[in-house]
C-alpha cells in the first residue's frame, strides 16, 4: 500500500530525515516510535502533504500513486488520513458541518454524488457510538474549548467517517487519561481491517497496549535504526532510548 | 506559495457577475449641478412647492459644506459638475399594472435572480426595485394594503401619502446632517417609504433592489420606514451595478422611525461593482443610515453584508430616544483587492436603561483597507445605559490592512460598556487541517470565513443568508496569502 525509500527531508537549512525506507501493508498496523526530536512527526506531516518540509530525495508510492505529487488535499481523497497530535481550533465551524463539508468532497474525488442528509446523519449516528462521542459536541464550534481528551476522541471519530486507506496517528495518546486512552484504541481497532493500514506515531509503549502493532520501527536521527515486532516496544520500554542511541553511534 | 499567486490570478480574472449593461432608452439631466438641477429633477417628479423648497434648502447647505476627510479612505477629488443627477429608464405613460413594465425591465430583474412577477409573490417576498434612479415597480402591494401596510415607490409616497412626508422626512436625518446627505436631499430621485400601522406584525420579508444602470450617472435614493406603535417589520436592501471603468457615486439616505413598542429589522447585502483588480472603476458608496428608537421599549437592529463598491462610507446607526429601546448592529465587510471600506456605527443612547450591541467582522484581502469606525455615546440623562461592542478582524496576506477606531463618550456614571477586539489571520494550520480532510483550499477558506461571519449571518432572513455566504466565499476566492 505504502511504499517510502530513502525519503530525506529538511526545514529550512536543518536535515531532519535521513533517508527513511518503510513498506506498509495492507491489513497491517506498524508502530513508529523514537525520542524526541527524531523525525517522527515530520514523517506523518510529510505523508500528508505538509508544505513546510521539503523532500530532497526519496520516493513515496501509496497504491501505485506517487504521493509527493499530490495535493494534500487529493491525499486525503486517496485515502490518507492523519490524526493530528494538536488539533487544530476553527471558530463558528461546528464538526458536523466540517465532515458533511470533508465527506462529500471526497464522495466528489471520488466520482460520486454527495450523501443526503439523512445518509449523512446515520453515518454520524453510527461512527458516533465508535469513540462514544455526544453529538453536542460535535454542534460545538470544532475543537473550540475541547478537553485534550475530546480533541483526540473527535480525531478518531472524523477518521470513522472519512474510512481512510492508511491512517496516520501522530502522537494520539498525549494527553490522554487512561479511559480516554482506552476509548480512542477502541475506536482504532474496531475500524482496523483487511483493507487499510495504520501507522502509529508515539513516544511511549503505553497506547501499543491496547493497539497491538505488527511490527515496530525505531525512528533516531531521521533514520529507522531498528525494526522489530511488538515485542521491540516492550524492550524499549524497558531499557529506554539510551540503548538504541549508544547502539546507532557504534554503527 | 506559487500556488498562492496562481489561485490570486484565477481569482482576479473573474468577472464580476453582474457585470452587464442593459439597453434601456433613458431620460436624463444634464450633466452638472446646480439650483437648476435641482429644480429639474423635482419638476420631472411634478413635486409639490413645499418638497422643492426642502431640496433648495438642503442644495444650499451642502453648497457651503467641505467634503468630509476624515475617514480612512482615499480617492481622487470627486468632480460633482461630471455627474448626471437624474436618470429615468424613459418609459410611454404611466403604468397601472405590472403587465405594463418595460420588457426590458423586467429582463433586467431576471438576470439580477429576481424576477417582479409570481416568482416573488412564491417565496413570499415583497419587492420595490429602483432603477437608476426610478422606482420601477413594487409588488405584493393590494396583499400589504389589506393590512393598512404602505410600501411604495417614494415619488408615489409623496403623491399619495403627503402628510406622512412631510412630517418624517428629514426627522432621523436632517438634510444638513453631513455633506452626503444634504447632497441626497436635493437630489434625490427616489427610493421606497414604508408605513407599518399600529400593533401590525408585517407578514413578509419587504425588500428593494437598485441598481445603478447608466454611465455617469450617480444614483441618490431615499428610503424611509416608519414603524407604528407595537408594529414589526423586516426590511432588506439589494444592490448591484454593472462594470464600467469610471468611478460612480452613490449617495443614500435611510432613515428608520420606530414608534413606542415597535421593531424594525433592516438587513443590507451590499454587492456594488467593486472595481477591477487594479482598483479601476467601482462604486463610491456614501451612505447616510439612522434609525430613530423614538418610543419607549422599540428596537432597531442593522445588518450589513458589505461586500462591494470600491469604496464604502457607511454608519448605520440608532438614536435610543425612548427609555428600555434598543440598538443592534450586526456587520461583516470583506475588502479585496484596491477596495477600501470605513464602516461602522453610532449607538447614541439617550433614553434611560437603553442598551446597544455592537458586532463587527471586518475581513480584508488582497491589498485593500478595512477599517472599523464606531462611537457608543451615553448621554446625561441615559441611566443604566448598557452597551456591548465586539470588533473582529481577518486578514488573509500581508499586504492589506485592518484598522479599528472606536469612540467611547460617558456622561453617565450608571453606564456599563463592554469592548473586545481581536485580530486574526486565517492560519496555515487551519488551512492545512482542512485540506487534510480532503477539503481544497477555495473551500477551506469558505468554511473559515463563514464559520468567523457566522454570529451576523444567523441574523439575516434565511433564504437571504445562503445567498449571503456564497457571496463571500465568490469574494474572498484564492485570495489566501
Amino acid at each position: 500500500m505504502l511504499s517510502i525509500k530513502n525519503l530525506q527531508a529538511k526545514i529550512g537549512e536543518k536535515q531532519i530525515l535521513n533517508g527513511i525506507d518503510l513498506q506498509v501493508n495492507a491489513g497491517e498496523v506498524h508502530a513508529i516510535m523514537g525520542p524526541n526530536g527524531s523525525g517522527k512527526s515530520t514523517l506523518a506531516s510529510i505523508l500528508a502533504g505538509r508544505e513546510d518540509y521539503e523532500v530532497t530525495t526519496g520516493d513515496v508510492q501509496f497504491n501505485g500513486k506517487d504521493l509527493l505529487e499530490l495535493e494534500p488535499s487529493d491525499r486525503a481523497a486517496e485515502g490518507i488520513f492523519l490524526a493530528f497530535q494538536y488539533p487544530v481550533e476553527i471558530p463558528g465551524v461546528s464538526t458536523i458541518n466540517f465532515m458533511k463539508t470533508a465527506v462529500n468532497k471526497i464522495r466528489h474525488y471520488r466520482g460520486q454524488g454527495p450523501l443526503d442528509a439523512v445518509a449523512f446523519l446515520q453515518l454520524m449516528k453510527e461512527k458516533m457510538k465508535l469513540v462514544e462521542i455526544d453529538q453536542s459536541l460535535l454542534s460545538r464550534s470544532l475543537n473550540e474549548g475541547f478537553s485534550g481528551g475530546e480533541k483526540k476522541r473527535n480525531e478518531i471519530f472524523q477518521m470513522a467517517m472519512l474510512e481512510p486507506k492508511l491512517a496516520i496517528l501522530d502522537e494520539t495518546d498525549s494527553g490522554l487519561d487512561i479511559d480516554a486512552l482506552k476509548i480512542v484504541a477502541h475506536g482504532v481497532n474496531s475500524l482496523r481491517s483487511k483493507n487499510n493500514a495504520t501507522i502509529v506515531v508515539t513516544h511511549y509503549q503505553r497506547l501499543l497496549d491496547y493497539i497491538v502493532p505488527d511490527f515496530v520501527h525505531v525512528l533516531y536521527k531521521g533514520k529507522i535504526v531498528k525494526s522489530g515486532t511488538k515485542e521491540l516496544a516492550k524492550e524499549l520500554e524497558a531499557k529506554g532510548y539510551d540503548w538504541i542511541k549508544n547502539e546507532a553511534a557504534l554503527v | 506559495m506559487s500556488k498562492d499567486n496562481q489561485l490570486l490570478e484565477e481569482f482576479t480574472s473573474k468577472e464580476y457577475e453582474h457585470g452587464w449593461n442593459v439597453n434601456l432608452e433613458a431620460d436624463e439631466a444634464p450633466k452638472g449641478l446646480s439650483e437648476d438641477t435641482v429644480r429639474f429633477i423635482s419638476a420631472k417628479k411634478k413635486e409639490p412647492t413645499w418638497l422643492l423648497e426642502w431640496r433648495l434648502k438642503a442644495y444650499r447647505q451642502w453648497e457651503k459644506m467641505p467634503e468630509p476627510k476624515w475617514s480612512n479612505v482615499h480617492y481622487p477629488k470627486i468632480n460633482y459638475q461630471d455627474i448626471i443627477y437624474y436618470s429615468a429608464p424613459k418609459q410611454k405613460k404611466s403604468l397601472s399594472g405590472l403587465d405594463e413594465v418595460d420588457p426590458e425591465l423586467i429582463k433586467t430583474f431576471e438576470k439580477l435572480g429576481i424576477s417582479i412577477t409570481e416568482q416573488k409573490r412564491l417565496t413570499g417576498v415583497a419587492v420595490d426595485a429602483v432603477i437608476d434612479s426610478v422606482s420601477v415597480a413594487t409588488t405584493f402591494k393590494s396583499t400589504l394594503g389589506e393590512l393598512g401596510i404602505i410600501f411604495c415607490s417614494f415619488s408615489e409616497a409623496v403623491k399619495e401619502h403627503p402628510d406622512l412626508i412631510k412630517k418624517y422626512l428629514g426627522s432621523v436625518v436632517p438634510m444638513g446632517d453631513n455633506y452626503f446627505a444634504a447632497l441626497n436631499s436635493a437630489v434625490f430621485s427616489d427610493g421606497s417609504f414604508c408605513y407599518i400601522p399600529k400593533g401590525v406584525r408585517c407578514p413578509m420579508e419587504l425588500s428593494t433592489y437598485f441598481r445603478i444602470n447608466a454611465a455617469n450617472t450617480g444614483q441618490f435614493e431615499r428610503t424611509l420606514i416608519i414603524a407604528d406603535e407595537g408594529s414589526f417589520v423586516s426590511y432588506l436592501e439589494g444592490c448591484t451595478a454593472p462594470m464600467r471603468d469610471e468611478n460612480q457615486l452613490h449617495a443614500a439616505v435611510v432613515e428608520l422611525y420606530a414608534m413606542k413598542d415597535a421593531e424594525i429589522k433592516y438587513s443590507t447585502v451590499q454587492n456594488w461593482y467593486p472595481g477591477d483588480k487594479n482598483g479601476k472603476g467601482g462604486i463610491y458608496n456614501f451612505v447616510t443610515k439612522r434609525g430613530l428608537c423614538f418610543g419607549d421599549h422599540s428596537k432597531i437592529s442593522w445588518t450589513q453584508v458589505e461586500t462591494g463598491s470600491a469604496i464604502t462610507w457607511k454608519y448605520p446607526s440608532c438614536v435610543l430616544k425612548g427609555d428600555y429601546s434598543m440598538g443592534e448592529f450586526y456587520s461583516v465587510a470583506v475588502t479585496n483587492n484596491y477596495q477600501q471600506a470605513d464602516t461602522g456605527t453610532k449607538m447614541i443612547h439617550i433614553g434611560k436603561n437603553t442598551k446597544s450591541r455592537i458586532v463587527s467582522k471586518g475581513i480584508s484581502a488582497g491589498k485593500s483597507q478595512n477599517s472599523y469606525r464606531g462611537q457608543v455615546h451615553i448621554m446625561k440623562r441615559a441611566s443604566n445605559a448598557r452597551n456591548f461592542s465586539q470588533c473582529d478582524s481577518l486578514l488573509m496576506g500581508d499586504l492589506c490592512g485592518a484598522h479599528t477606531f472606536p469612540y467611547i463618550d460617558v456622561e453617565n456614571q450608571t453606564a456599563r460598556i463592554e469592548h473586545e477586539a481581536t485580530t486574526s489571520k486565517i492560519g496555515e494550520d487551519q488551512i492545512f487541517y482542512c485540506l487534510q480532510r480532503g477539503i481544497d483550499e477555495e473551500a477551506a477558506v469558505a468554511l473559515i470565513v463563514n464559520g468567523y461571519a457566522k454570529e451576523v449571518l444567523n441574523q439575516l432572513p434565511m433564504e437571504f443568508a445562503v445567498e449571503a455566504q456564497k457571496l463571500l466565499a465568490l469574494t474572498l476566492e484564492g485570495s489566501v496569502g
